[in-house]
């Protein structure tokens, strides 16, 4: 009876939660322009998605959305893995202020570092756009790569660095052959967070992406339901959004999985 | 010569004074300048003179409160069954829950317009408490969660074996053991729902306004003293309940140890 009470009860949230997602799936297949309204079956609001004047648009969000997303990945990871690198070499009063100011962007709030940003960039008398956007995403990124990165280092035997450059080797060559190699896993994870937490940003970008008419997904959503609510051509693209994310979760799940005992698998 | 490696970390910090530190700075230089950058404390007299925004700023307060207690409320007993070996044997209900972490605000946010549009409800201040726990319930859940799955269970079987009843249990044992993920749990709701903008007035058709539109709206009208004057107070409230929090977990921790 406990058993069932605690059942029942998780998946009532379970069902709340996903009831929405549910609903703007299902009314994806309709024309009609109120939600709950069925039409009929019908696949022209996902045909638009692909065609018209909102296409392009689209395509260009989803586009910069993904440049942005790799373009400050590829930077945080590389600023984030050397930073880490001499962090954990560093000693004392430094190395506590660098951690601490590296916990800043973590801990604040997006608003805090949109508006930051932005007065920055006021200050500095730059026009904001593209490079401000991605320069805004390195910024609140590359703390989680240093995150990443900083266990990796600790697993690593000291010494072999140390011998490596004893036995001739330049300090780029001891990076590349024995550094980066150890540290590697560390660097995938600290990127792919990255790249997640760029797409998935809205309110940096919104106060970054200055006024030439930039847009990513987030902020091209923003702006489409700021005109009319949730309008009909959202509803295809969350379906999309939403079966994307589950995708990518279901292959991170099974990837990190791999190699790992059964018992940690099921989690 | 070789090269110290702690250097390394010299791009990074002056990446980190440039663009976390230095920005922080100049929001707080801008909250005590005119337009004309001269020193005054004109833009925190006008927002105890904006009845608007003074009245806006309560009312975020008081919806994160709420936002966060209903979130405990729900989050908690959903995390001490999934986390009970006996109540939950699927690691899939846990997944789910986690899930929604990672699907972007936005389209977590229209989600609850779609529901409220569907079941035919007003888009009122209902949806957007609504919405606001349905976005951040799952922060909640998943600190709580984790110091729950990772508790000693023996601590609980001694005190059932000492003779104390299952209530007891739960609140001499359990509760105060879990408190640590109770406190990040409230850490990760109050934080982002009273910082939060756009989810408001897209769940509510512009009806309601919370503090961090405020902000968002005078910083878009060129008003960037006032709007860093907002800032710098939204900064200190934050700072205020990550301090308070820390603390209790500290304290919670210390409890926890004697146990």
């Amino acid at each position: 009876m406990k058993k069932f009470l605690a059942q029942a009860y998780i998946w009532l949230l379970l069902i709340i939660l996903y009831a929405p997602i549910v609903i703007i799936a299902i009314f994806s297949f309709t024309e009609a322009k109120v939600l709950g309204n069925w039409t009929g079956f019908s696949l022209r609001l996902y045909g638009n998605l692909l065609s018209g004047g909102v296409s392009s648009a689209l395509v260009r969000a989803i586009f910069n959305t993904l440049s942005i997303g790799i373009l400050a990945a590829i930077f945080s990871t590389i600023l984030g893995s050397i930073a880490a690198i001499g962090i954990f070499n560093m000693k004392g009063r430094a190395r506590k202020a660098i951690t601490l100011l590296n916990d800043v962007p973590m801990l604040n709030p997006d608003i805090i570092t949109g508006v930051s940003l932005f007065i920055l960039f006021v200050a500095v008398g730059v026009t904001q756009g593209y490079i401000t956007v991605v320069l805004a995403h390195v910024a609140f990124c590359t703390p989680y790569v240093v995150l990443s990165v900083m266990p990796k280092l600790r697993q690593m035997n000291p010494n072999t660095y140390e011998a490596a450059l004893d036995l001739g080797a330049t300090p780029g060559q001891a990076l590349r052959k024995v550094i980066i190699p150890q540290i590697r896993p560390g660097m995938v994870s600290g990127f792919i967070l990255a790249f997640t937490l760029s797409i998935d940003d809205f309110a940096v970008t919104l106060f970054t992406k200055g006024n030439q008419g930039l847009d990513t997904l987030s902020t091209y959503i923003y702006a489409d339901a700021r005109k009319g609510g949730l309008t009909p051509e959202l509803r295809p693209l969350m379906t999309i959004i939403f079966l994307v994310v589950l995708l990518l979760l279901i292959v991170i799940n099974l990837r990190s999985a791999k190699g790992k005992p059964k018992k940690i698998q099921r989690i | 010569m070789r090269i110290k490696r702690s250097s390394w970390a010299i791009p990074y910090g002056i990446f980190l004074i440039l663009f976390v530190a230095l920005p922080l700075l100049l929001i707080a230089l801008y909250a005590f300048q005119d337009r004309s950058g001269a020193f005054t404390l004109q833009n925190f007299v006008k927002f105890f003179n904006t009845p608007e925004d003074l009245h806006t700023f309560v009312y975020s307060i008081e919806i994160a409160l709420i936002t966060t207690v209903l979130c405990l409320l729900f989050g908690y007993p959903a995390a001490w069954i999934l986390a009970n070996a006996r109540l939950n044997r699927s690691a899939v209900t846990v997944i789910l829950f986690i899930l929604p972490m990672w699907i972007n605000m936005l389209v977590r946010t229209l989600a609850t317009v779609a529901l409220f549009d569907f079941m035919k409800l007003p888009l009122g201040e209902g949806a957007l408490i609504f919405g606001m726990v349905y976005n951040f319930l799952p922060f909640m859940i998943y600190p709580i969660y984790n110091t729950l799955h990772k508790m000693d269970g023996s601590y609980a079987e001694a005190a059932q074996d000492l003779g104390a009843s299952p209530a007891t249990v739960f609140t001499k044992v359990t509760l105060p053991l879990s408190m640590p993920g109770v406190w990040s749990g409230i850490l990760m709701v109050f934080m982002p729902t009273i910082s939060t903008f756009a989810v408001a007035e897209l769940i509510t058709l512009n009806k309601v306004k919370l503090f961090g539109t405020t902000i968002q709206e005078n910083i878009n009208n060129g008003m960037w003293n006032y709007g860093a004057a907002l800032a710098l107070i939204m900064l200190v409230i934050i700072a205020v309940t990550s301090t308070f929090t820390d603390e209790e977990d500290k304290r919670a921790d210390e409890k926890g140890g004697l146990i």
